[in-house]
């Protein structure tokens, strides 16, 4: 009786997040499924699940239409999440090195002056920043863009959990071996570091890619403008080509899930080792 | 969290300016670019608001406190303090039930694990922008059509003008239910963590005790052993819901603008410092206040909920 009792609770259980996630998906069925629809049949009165018809040609108009500069903000969202990930890689794990492993008398006062920085969150200095950056004369510049979002307290202070508990011996071995703290660290602590350099820079490529106050701030130019802003500028706009509107998010997102798909295990490891949730 | 990160340092003298030389080398760069793009600016930025900036950042008529005055004694803003505030009850709630839910249904499933945590993870790599778009052209699209009107219309209610009515105002479940949809796998992630640090023991203990599996072992075990994470959750979900903007910018304003209702702190202070005015003073000084109410909720909340402390885990 017991047994039944808990056998329809699990059955229960599987039926319920079998509909969430139907519920779950159904926005990136929608975005599909609008993307390769006409015109007519997004805006149609009434819905249906199924477009009548599949219309690849919608990716070809989007990359050959002259108002909508699909192509190039590809390019500089491109360029802004590798520089972005490469380079709060490099700069976060250095600094989380330095303060986990290299003793120093004020290694905690640096590390508290960082840490509160979390505590204001990015958002609010956009103000600021946007007066220092167009004091500098890169509004509207890749530089802009990418430089003032390099130094993530968050990615430092994940690297410095991770280095904490990273094994003694191996880093004992090679001071005996005479390296320094230089070679070290390229030569012992990165390479045995793989998985935790994959999960920050996964995090940072998709906060990078997916950014839109600061890219709507300072990409005040078209040339300027990332994915994020050229889809912005297609919704407040008086829209015209909705499907295409709905086929350039399609195509926004593709690049992500493929990092996603790849590397999602190390994002969940990651979470787990950051500390944030202990 | 633990502050000794240092061992204790060689007594010699040029070992230790070698390593202090060798810290720097390592923190500074990272140290200098945060000084830079972050303390530069919020000292810029208190330094602009006493003065009557527009369209400069190198203003010269002081007013004082004026900026505060007018932007504490401005409805509009004290309006977007309130959305924020209402907003973080919906928002806050709702991520916390559902990304917890999440996580004890899917922990305990035998299989199909990985897959159900990757669907309610995907939409995490969504941008808020993407996501919008999907809400306000697709969904909860006006009159004409949309997949929430459909669903109406199969059960024969009427239907709604989601975006554009404010009484009722619909506009709020478009809101809470695009954010919702785009944070709770992350926070379920967090939970499934958490659970896992759970020691099995104390759900065989409590099954010699005779408690039953469900309610009450969720009650007296689970929620308890998660503490940390709870807070960490709640901590990261208020000061996420203050940085409430993609979604309000994205679904709200159309080509004739920005609605007046419903705009949070940022998004009103995006259009007063850049918008056609570039009040830089006035919206410097807003910065500031929402920096001050920012530091001060925080540091109610950790103290609320015994951060800070010794038993400090969870930052």
């Amino acid at each position: 009786m017991n047994d039944a009792l808990v056998r329809a609770g699990r059955a229960l259980r599987l039926v319920l997040l079998i509909a969430l996630a139907a519920l779950f998906l159904i926005p990136f069925y929608l975005l599909v499924r609008n993307g390769l629809a006409s015109e007519e049949e997004i805006t149609a009165p009434g819905w249906t699940f199924f477009p009548g018809e599949l219309r690849w040609s919608n990716l070809r108009e989007l990359f050959a239409d002259p108002n909508v500069p699909m192509a190039h903000a590809l390019l500089n969202s491109t360029l802004i999440a590798v520089a972005t990930t490469v380079g709060t890689l490099l700069l976060a794990s250095l600094a989380g090195y330095g303060l986990a492993r290299i003793p120093y008398r004020h290694a905690n006062a640096v590390f508290y002056a960082i840490l509160g920085t979390l505590m204001v969150p990015a958002a609010v200095t956009f103000v600021p920043t946007f007066v220092l950056v167009s004091s500098l004369g890169w509004v509207s510049t890749l530089r802009g863009l990418i430089i003032p979002t390099l130094f993530s307290a968050f990615a430092c202070f994940v690297f410095r959990q991770y280095f904490l508990g990273f094994p003694r011996e191996l880093e004992d071995a090679a001071q005996v071996d005479g390296l320094g703290y230089w070679r070290t660290y390229w030569r012992v602590v990165v390479p045995n570091s793989r998985p935790v350099f994959a999960a920050v820079g996964t995090i940072v490529f998709i906060g990078a890619w997916n950014a839109f106050l600061w890219p709507l701030v300072i990409g005040q130019d078209r040339d300027a403008w990332t994915v994020q802003v050229a889809l912005s500028t297609f919704t407040t706009a008086q829209v015209v080509n909705i499907h295409e509107l709905f086929i350039a998010a399609a195509v926004s997102i593709v690049p992500l899930l493929l990092v996603f798909l790849v590397l999602q295990r190390y994002i969940v490891a990651g979470v787990e080792r950051s500390g944030i949730d202990d | 969290m633990a502050p000794g990160a240092a061992t204790p340092a060689s007594p010699r003298p040029a070992r230790q300016r070698n390593r202090t030389l060798w810290f720097w080398i390592f923190v500074g760069p990272f140290a200098a670019g945060l000084i830079l793009f972050t303390y530069v600016p919020l000292a810029w930025s208190v330094y602009l608001s006493f003065f009557d900036a527009h369209n400069t950042v190198s203003p010269t008529d002081f007013v004082g406190l004026d900026n505060y005055t007018a932007m504490l004694g401005d409805p509009s803003f004290r309006a977007a303090l309130l959305t924020f505030a209402v907003f973080t009850a919906f928002i806050v709630p709702a991520t916390y039930a559902l990304s917890l839910g999440l996580a004890l249904a899917v922990n305990r499933l035998r299989f199909a694990q990985a897959f159900f945590r990757s669907v309610f993870f995907l939409p995490t790599a969504c941008s808020y922008v993407v996501a919008a778009l999907v809400w306000k052209l697709s969904i909860f699209n006006g009159v004409r059509f949309g997949l929430a009107n459909t669903v109406l219309g199969w059960f024969g209610a009427d239907q709604i003008a989601w975006l554009s009515t404010t009484d009722p105002p619909w506009y709020w479940l478009v809101i809470v239910t695009v954010r919702l949809w785009l944070q709770a796998g992350f926070y379920m992630v967090l939970f499934l963590a958490g659970l896992q640090r759970v020691p099995p023991q104390l759900y065989e203990a409590a099954a010699v005790d005779g408690a039953r599996p469900g309610w009450q072992t969720f009650r007296y075990i689970t929620f308890p052993a998660l503490r940390a994470t709870s807070v960490a959750v709640v901590l990261l979900l208020v000061i996420g819901a203050f940085q409430a903007f993609d979604e309000f910018y994205n679904l709200l304003s159309d080509a004739r603008g920005y609605p007046p209702y419903a705009r949070p702190p940022l998004v009103y202070l995006y259009y007063t410092a850049l918008g056609q005015g570039q009040n830089l003073g006035l919206g410097s000084a807003g910065a500031v206040i929402l920096a001050l109410i920012i530091a001060v909720v925080t540091v109610a909340q950790a103290r609320w909920f015994g951060l800070g402390g010794k038993d400090e885990k969870a930052v």
